[in-house]
């Protein structure tokens, strides 16, 4: 089954006076269980491509299927619902929201969803514990490491069980042990629960551990790899 | 989803102890500062109005048609004191008077003085009187037909006169002749303003009437209801027992200076609240266009997670409200701790002439109105709920892309 699909997906930026292609006639299909990096140099388009998967930004042109759905001509209401329900973010940094403690942010997606406390307690407890935070619920952002910090992230975009999780640039603020760790992580979840992870880096650590390799350059996929095989 | 909003408004208030803290000082401060100053100006107008009542005195008063355009002896109620106890004794009113009332000289051997006559019986006008009989310095009169007169401690000083003293008591009769009186003074009274002192001179009622000529007849029929701000009853009661050969008039009628007075006051409340407000509002706004700017990250990141453009505005909104709410906890606490103590009155007698002028007294108490409390909130908190909308729509508007890469 396709969990993503882009069609000729095409993104132009105005910057200054000059038309910048964040996205030229870009086509891609990701599978269910996928486990994707798309690297690119800064400005190669991988951040954009990332953001139409995930409805955070709209093409020009082109159409972007997730789960079945086009979703490219989705309202706003629309788009927060999906991300809400069917995707998970990892961002770079500014991750998690400081005055929630470790255990309530990996509980806000599924609070907004409307899952009932109970559950959402024994699902983040379940998770911080796969993720390696156990006894660390009740800690605050500004107390915990990076590391430890983008691990909550991890849990959170996995808590409520979404078949996509999208990661942009994940590791570009961590040392080298802590972005390996995260990524046997990723590597982990994406083998035992078959969630989809489509990751965004220019980390080449990080594109060792991916099932496919998407090389971007000027908003163009330059190198299509399936490293399984390799 | 409710609960989650108020946990982050709950939350992200405190984040800036400094700032937020300010802030409820501002809010608490302008709130004590609409209910402090409400109270002692409703204290002020109240006095004003009840002390005029007072004098008047009565809710309701009774006139020949004519007489509150000439208010002289000839312009007499056409019904004489039999009748008038006929249709009245047995109404259910708090109190009733017939009695005299007309312009006056009073001279003694030093001085003289225009005053208004004032011919009662002392014993049904007890409880409408704004002479507390047994304050009075000497006594008060005793009975209608007492021979004495009683009159105020600074008309007594301009007369240069005092108890024991004899003073002529002058004035017009039916036929326009001179019709005058020697009496002794047997009490002085004193009043909240000096101008009552000096206004005001009481006669026995019969005395009066037999001086004026005028047996068994009055100018002015005087009622007390239960509550001077609603007449209606009252007007209604006397209306039903006369014929139209007499003019009823409510006491804003009489005083139309305290009636407006009273009618604008609810208007000048509000006003004052609004105006105290919109200074307060400034700060608010700035407190959370500032809470939003350097959240703008976080806002950007729960957009991007699902959550609802709604959700946001509604977090800013609740965050706004709390604050407005412990603000309005705290003036209110202040409001109330700060004038309990101060029942007793405020000596304002540095003051007083200028106050005088306006017909209010030297000693102000203030009167807290749970109404006037729940004004000042409501106006706050409506006025904040209004005031929070924009930096709260603001932020619910990010595009979350743009947001979370803000620097």
């Amino acid at each position: 089954m396709t969990a993503v699909s882009c069609i000729d997906l095409c993104k132009t930026y105005r910057q200054g006076d000059q038309d910048i292609k964040a996205l030229d006639h870009v086509s891609i299909d990701i599978q269910e269980g996928g486990f994707v990096c798309l690297s690119a140099p800064s400005g190669g388009g991988k951040t954009t491509l990332l953001n139409a998967i995930g409805g955070l930004d709209i093409p020009d042109s082109g159409q972007v299927i997730v789960a079945g759905t086009r979703i490219d001509n989705m309202s706003k209401g629309d788009l927060a619902d999906l991300r809400l329900r069917q995707i998970g973010f990892v961002f770079q940094a500014y991750n998690l929201i400081p005055v929630l403690t470790a255990q309530e942010n990996v509980e806000f997606v599924m609070q907004v969803q409307g899952m009932a406390a109970n559950k959402r307690r024994d699902r983040s407890f379940a998770i911080l514990k796969e993720v390696g935070l156990e006894g660390l619920e009740g800690r605050r952002p500004a107390e915990m490491s990076g590391g430890q910090q983008q691990r909550v992230a991890v849990a959170r975009a996995i808590a409520s069980r979404p078949a996509l999780v999208l990661a942009d640039e994940p590791t570009a603020n961590l040392d080298s042990k802590t972005a390996g760790e995260l990524m046997e992580l990723f590597k982990m979840l994406n083998e035992l629960h078959g969630t989809t992870f489509v990751i965004a880096t220019h980390d080449q650590r990080v594109m060792t551990f991916a099932k496919r390799l998407i090389r971007m350059l000027d908003g163009q996929i330059v190198e299509d790899i399936d490293q399984r095989a390799a | 989803m409710l609960r989650v909003l108020f946990m982050l408004a709950w939350r992200n208030l405190w984040r800036n102890h400094r700032r937020t803290f300010i802030m409820l000082a501002a809010i608490g401060t302008g709130v004590w500062a609409m209910i402090f100053m409400t109270a002692l100006t409703r204290g002020m107008v109240d006095q004003m109005i009840s002390d005029g009542i007072k004098e008047m005195p009565g809710h309701v008063q009774m006139h020949n048609p004519e007489f509150r355009d000439d208010p002289s002896v000839n312009n007499l109620i056409a019904l004489d004191d039999a009748e008038l106890a006929a249709r009245f004794e047995d109404a259910e009113f708090k109190a009733w008077a017939s009695r005299v009332r007309v312009p006056a000289i009073v001279t003694s051997e030093r001085d003289s003085r225009g005053v208004t006559l004032l011919g009662i019986d002392p014993v049904s006008e007890r409880e409408m009187s704004f002479v507390n009989y047994d304050d009075v310095a000497g006594r008060f009169l005793e009975s209608s037909d007492d021979k004495g007169i009683v009159i105020g401690e600074k008309l007594a000083e301009i007369l240069e006169t005092e108890i024991g003293k004899r003073i002529v008591i002058m004035s017009q009769d039916p036929d326009n002749e001179i019709a005058d009186r020697g009496l002794r003074v047997v009490g002085l009274f004193t009043a909240s303003t000096s101008a009552t002192e000096e206004t005001y001179v009481f006669m026995g009622k019969k005395t009066a009437q037999k001086m004026l000529g005028i047996e068994g007849a009055t100018t002015e029929v005087v009622f007390l209801g239960d509550d001077y701000r609603n007449v209606d009853p009252l007007y209604d009661a006397v209306v039903g027992k006369v014929d139209g050969n007499v003019e009823i008039s409510r006491w804003y009628d009489v005083n139309t200076y305290l009636g407006t007075m009273m009618g604008v006051m609810d208007g000048f409340v509000l006003i004052w609240v609004i105006v105290i407000f919109l200074a307060l509002s400034f700060g608010l706004v700035n407190t959370l266009v500032m809470a939003v700017f350097e959240r703008i990250r976080e806002i950007g990141l729960m957009l991007a997670l699902g959550m609802k453009p709604g959700s946001i505005l509604g977090q800013i909104v609740i965050e706004s409200m709390l604050l407005l709410a412990i603000g309005l906890t705290i003036g209110n606490v202040l409001a109330v701790i700060t004038i309990l103590p101060l029942q007793n009155g405020i000596d304002i007698s540095i003051v007083a002439d200028g106050m005088e002028m306006m017909g209010a007294a030297s000693m102000l108490y203030p009167a807290l109105y749970a109404n006037d409390m729940i004004l000042a909130n409501a106006v706050v908190l409506i006025l904040g709920f209004l005031a929070s909308l924009s930096p709260a729509w603001r932020a619910s508007r990010y595009e979350p892309v743009e947001a979370i890469s803000k620097v």
